[in-house]
């Protein structure tokens, strides 16, 4: 495999860009401070001025910014999601990363010259699927769900008039993406109409019994004795009981490395590699894209990949690679 | 409203025996006053073998009792044997599809009618008419909109000439996952199951550590613990335009089920008497309709014209 792989870093603040830029990232994926982007979080994301400056930053630096438009826009409201791709349009954006069908068919319509990404949250998790986007919206490059084998990958891409994307570091859904509601069930909020999932409003954290308990709504996330570490209550990722059996019946609180599968996906002929993590602080996104920038020029040149060294890193300190090793089957 | 609103069954999500398979949709074909029905497998492709050779013969038996049969697709597509039943899906003939998977929509020639399920993510007018020019003549909604989105909607989907549905009784599916959730608790790898999502007709209960019973997992999918009801809400959702409304399989009476909801919408029943009667049918089950105010799904918010104290069983 000739073709060097690209690094894809999120950034969740103008200073978060240029610290990707700077550590490494051949391209940035950022959203708009509203809830047209899945991580419509306080305190982060860009304003339009800031989206122009960092476009500008970054291809200053020779690196590419991908603007994420990844909700569904509510009906009745789809103008603040069109202003967004028009915007990320403006601001010299090198792609859009969309997911609902309608601003799909907008920006198509809109601004045909610019590049289209199908985001995960559309889950288009087979080739068919992906060549009815490619055909319907000229979708460019379509970033995989995290529901697929190593294997899968591959034969996607023998198939696929496209560049495929996928995730290799950091929180881990396991849900397939874009069609969960878990979160709304619980709170009312979801990834898909908010842009949040779990989210920190509707939060409690209270004592009983010697144990911290984590709630989120009305229902008990997790229950973890005083004095050890209390994991984010991720719907998900919580602790519950099926017929008396107490477990992570979900998902363990592991979050996704699969630095050591570079060479695989390189083989499998994926076009760029994800880091999750547009809520990250700087000196995280910092370390990780250092490191993955160590990685994907080690497997480039056909030396061996430095193994483990973010898992200080990761949330709950342990690190799993998902489905793409077939342990889910 | 000069229209009679439609009742649709929903497609069966549950693994159930073969036996119990045909037995529910001849009942369903003799006696419930339904005027659709979605049949075939959508949440996992390995359940379909035990019973492909009897979906024949249900066609022709609930053709027989008047009721339109629409063929529902995989909702989530994976694997190469699973894209080919899809292809065949798409192949085979005049029955209408339910889209579950847009997989399905690469297979279907242009201009060819298919109907929308409440898994496809239609959030907004924009999709909608999209779909509508692709060749969607049905759309039921997704199961966590709010209300002023189903009214926007409904007002959308008239216009484009699509039937407007919603969800409104049974488990809601909230989540479809690579992870078999039934394996993982029992211990096994998803390939080797041993069906053992065969023993919970209607799925196997998630509660909380303290004691809160909150999901439901059906194999690789999770579903709400509390039935969705929305026989309280009928009259505003007809008057915002949905003109059909969906009822989803589960193993306590659904004949009973179908009857309510048809003499409501007729107007031979009160809700409130319907909501009564159908808490007094399945006394352990717990009713929401939470997403429809925008709340909390699990929440039950009553309408202006039913009570709390009707409604809640348990």
């Amino acid at each position: 495999m000739g073709n060097k792989l690209e690094l894809v870093c999120p950034a969740g603040t103008p200073a978060a860009l240029r610290t990707a830029v700077d550590a490494g990232a051949d391209s940035i994926y950022c959203g708009f401070r509203d809830e047209t982007n899945a991580r419509n979080f306080p305190g982060l994301n860009f304003s339009p001025e800031e989206m122009a400056q960092g476009v500008a930053y970054a291809h200053a630096k020779g690196a590419r910014v991908l603007v994420a438009i990844n909700t569904f826009p509510r009906a009745g409201a789809a103008e603040i999601w069109h202003r967004a791709v028009d915007e990320a349009a403006r601001a010299g954006a090198d792609a859009l990363i969309l997911a609902d069908m309608g601003l799909l068919a907008y920006a198509a319509e809109r601004h045909p010259q610019l590049r289209r990404h199908l985001s995960v949250q559309a889950a288009a998790a087979n080739a068919d699927a992906i060549r009815f986007y490619v055909e319907e919206f000229g979708v460019k490059r379509v970033v995989l769900p995290r529901v697929l084998t190593v294997a899968e990958i591959a034969a996607i891409n023998r198939e696929v008039p496209c560049e495929t994307e996928v995730f290799v570091f950091g929180g881990l859904c396991v849900m397939a993406e874009g069609r969960c509601s878990l979160s709304s069930y619980a709170t009312g909020r979801s990834p898909n109409m908010n842009g949040v999932c779990s989210p920190a409003s509707h939060v409690h954290y209270r004592e009983e019994r010697g144990e911290l308990v984590s709630r989120l709504g009305e229902f008990t996330i997790d229950r973890v004795s005083k004095g050890e570490p209390a994991p984010y209550p991720t719907l998900c990722k919580g602790c519950f009981s099926v017929s008396g059996k107490r477990g992570h019946v979900f998902e363990d609180p592991v979050s996704l490395d699969a630095a050591t599968l570079i060479p695989e996906l390189a083989q499998a002929g994926v076009t760029a590699l994800k880091i999750e993590g547009r809520q990250r602080s700087r000196s995280y996104i910092h370390d990780v894209v250092a490191s993955f920038r160590r990685a994907v020029d080690a497997q480039a040149a056909g030396n061996p990949i430095p193994a483990g060294e973010l898992r200080r890193l990761s949330e709950g300190q342990t690190t799993t690679a998902g489905a793409y090793r077939k342990t889910w089957r | 409203m000069p229209e009679r609103p439609t009742i649709t069954l929903g497609p069966l999500l549950f693994n159930w025996s073969a036996d119990q398979w045909s037995d529910f949709y001849a009942r369903i074909a003799d006696e419930a006053p339904v005027d659709r029905v979605c049949l075939g497998e959508v949440v996992c492709s390995k359940r379909m073998p035990f019973y492909v050779d009897r979906i024949p013969d249900t066609i022709e038996r609930l053709h027989r009792g008047g009721k339109e049969v629409i063929l529902s697709s995989l909702a989530l597509v994976t694997l190469k044997r699973e894209r080919q039943m899809c292809a065949d899906l798409a192949a085979s003939g005049e029955l209408e599809i339910e889209v579950n998977d847009l997989t399905m929509l690469a297979h279907l020639p242009k201009g060819r009618p298919f109907s929308i399920s409440p898994l496809i993510n239609v959030y907004n007018e924009g999709t909608l008419v999209h779909l509508a020019k692709r060749g969607a003549t049905r759309l039921c909604l997704p199961p966590e909109l709010p209300m002023p989105s189903i009214e926007t909607l409904a007002r959308a989907a008239a216009s484009s000439g699509v039937v407007p549905e919603v969800w409104a009784f049974g488990r809601v599916p909230l989540a479809i996952s690579g992870r078999c959730y039934h394996a993982r608790v029992h211990g096994l790898a998803k390939d080797n199951c041993q069906f053992v999502c065969g023993k919970d007709p209607d799925g196997l209960k998630v509660e909380t550590l303290d004691g809160e019973e909150f999901l439901t997992i059906n194999g690789v999918q999770t579903l709400s613990f509390t039935h969705c009801n929305l026989l309280g809400d009928l009259g505003r959702l007809r008057a915002a335009g949905i003109t059909s409304f969906r009822i989803s399989p589960h193993s306590g009476d659904m004949v009973g089920v179908a009857d309510l909801f048809r003499r409501v919408l007729d107007g031979d029943l009160e809700d409130s008497e319907a909501t009564a009667r159908l808490a007094a049918m399945m006394p352990e089950v717990i009713f929401a309709n939470g997403f429809l105010a925008g709340a909390c799904g699990a929440d039950f918010v009553p309408s202006r014209r039913s009570s709390p104290a009707d409604i809640r069983a348990s």
